[in-house]
């Protein structure tokens, strides 16, 4: 198991975000994390990679305990992470971006193989024509390839993607989704949230869901999808709906 | 007849487009129902009705009359009212003053008393807390409240994001039975709902927004047995 999660719960003041999720994570498999606004999932990611400690719980990185490290020691240990709403360095090159991810990543590097690896990185995500450019430049899909190529240069293990798909049109999507299948070849493991449904349910070998915190399901996208809980927690309880439709009809029936 | 027509809408914020062709109709006196899972545009279809983003392309009729240009406040002197999700309630000010604000456009001060009374008997906790300040209320008398708000705008065309996001069930009921007496007063609705369940078993007809675009419309208890509602939100 490259990452375990035993047990977590985090609280913030009077909410419970989350509340004693456990769940394994093989080497080289893609995982997907899911559930309606609110439900914890940045904040799992955010427990994850050390912004903040658990009230309870413990988070295992290749056999190592790193619940309290500070996040910059968890990405020395390999563990990568993109962020929801992507904030570059504006006035530096894309190039220089990407050195920034390679320098605060699992190995020391000189300014030298910073550079190399942002190249190679660079090309890899499909920007090395926009190397030069100043990262305020892109536009949205590029700025989201970016963020990732910046992960990737910090040679990661484990890589969590926070809504890489979202502002993407669809031929933007399909690419995005290849990269991400070809992140795995490299034996990169991946967890992803992600509200693009039948995007995550074709990408993901295995996927969570949270609702409120608690973890309500796991297992293949088929199952996911027929799952009676993760159907209520979508499209809401149909008991409620029933006596909603009840008390209507029974209005119509007085008048 | 038509009262509100939304007509091809492209918007989003700044680069990100989040409607690519939308479209939907609102059937004066009826309650329509738009649902779809998260961040597929729901709000952001509101917000450009309601003007507070511009389309990028597509037009907005209300009443026969071209509205895609028009500012927020305009719409509301027209009759076009929003009761914005996460309630935006003026939470330093007591209850009745809140619906004071609501009367605001020239429209509605002449049946500022009626529909007070409308709103208090129709949400009689309302009354009860009238002069209590807005933010000591509960979360589900800040919804109350501000559709209550909305009520006192003396809307043509109501529009509501997110009823019952974030309530209990027990609320969840009683703020949907008031969508009922809505209908009763004549008030056309637009209601935006995560809840599926609860918003198609209230409304006439319904449309499900799916990745910025009308994916599923029909009338709401034949769109409530159709398989693809399930798909459409979770993607299999």
């Amino acid at each position: 198991m490259i990452l375990q999660v035993q047990g977590v719960s985090k609280r913030f003041g009077g909410l419970q975000a989350l509340s004693n999720v456990s769940f394994d994570l093989p080497e080289g498999q893609i995982l997907g994390l899911i559930g309606p606004n609110g439900a914890g999932k940045t904040t799992l990611f955010n427990v994850i990679n050390g912004v903040y400690p658990p009230n309870a719980g413990r988070v295992i990185f290749r056999q190592d305990d790193i619940t309290n490290l500070k996040p910059y020691y968890v990405a020395r240990k390999g563990l990568a992470r993109t962020h929801q709403i992507v904030r570059p360095l504006n006035e530096l090159t894309v190039r220089e971006n990407v050195m920034v991810g390679a320098c605060f990543g699992q190995q020391a590097v000189s300014l030298r193989e910073a550079t190399h690896i942002a190249d190679e990185v660079l090309e890899y995500v499909g920007l090395a024509d926009r190397a030069d450019q100043p990262a305020g430049s892109l536009n949205v899909a590029q700025k989201k390839r970016l963020e990732m190529a910046r992960a990737l240069a910090s040679r990661p293990y484990l890589l969590l993607l926070d809504e890489v798909l979202a502002g993407l049109n669809t031929s933007e999507i399909t690419a995005m989704l290849d990269t991400i299948r070809q992140i795995r070849t490299r034996g990169i493991t991946i967890i992803m949230i992600e509200h693009v449904m039948h995007a995550i349910m074709n990408v993901s070998d295995r996927i969570i869901v949270l609702d409120y915190g608690e973890q309500i399901a796991e297992g293949s996208p088929q199952e996911i999808s027929q799952n009676e809980k993760v159907i209520e927690a979508y499209l809401g309880d149909p008991k409620l709906a029933e006596r909603l439709m009840e008390q209507n009809n029974g209005d119509t029936g007085d008048s | 007849m038509a009262i509100l027509e939304i007509r091809d809408v492209t918007s989003g914020y700044g680069e990100v487009q989040i409607l690519w062709g939308a479209g939907l109709t609102l059937q004066e006196g009826q309650l329509t129902s738009l649902v779809g899972g998260n961040g597929v545009g729901k709000t952001t279809l509101l917000r450009t009705v309601m003007g507070s983003i511009k389309p990028w392309s597509g037009s907005i009729i209300f009443e026969g009359k071209d509205v895609s240009r028009l500012p927020p406040y305009t719409k509301a002197e027209m009759g076009l009212v929003l009761v914005p999700e996460g309630r935006q309630l003026f939470t330093d000010m007591s209850v009745v003053e809140n619906l004071e604000m609501g009367a605001s456009p020239q429209r509605a001060r002449p049946y500022f008393e009626r529909n007070l009374d409308r709103v208090y008997e129709m949400l009689p906790r309302l009354k009860e807390r009238r002069n209590q300040k807005a933010g000591t209320l509960s979360g589900g008398e800040q919804q109350m409240l501000a559709v209550a708000r909305g009520i006192m705008s003396e809307p043509k065309a109501l529009m509501i994001d997110e009823l019952s996001l974030g309530l209990a069930p027990v609320l969840v009921l009683q703020l949907f039975e008031t969508l009922n007496q809505l209908k009763e007063l004549g008030i056309t609705v637009l209601l935006v709902e995560q809840n599926v369940q609860m918003a198609l078993a209230v409304s006439d007809y319904g449309y499900v927004l799916s990745q910025g675009k009308i994916e599923l419309e029909g009338p709401s208890r034949q769109l409530a047995k159709n398989e693809h509602i399930r798909a459409a939100y979770l993607g299999l």
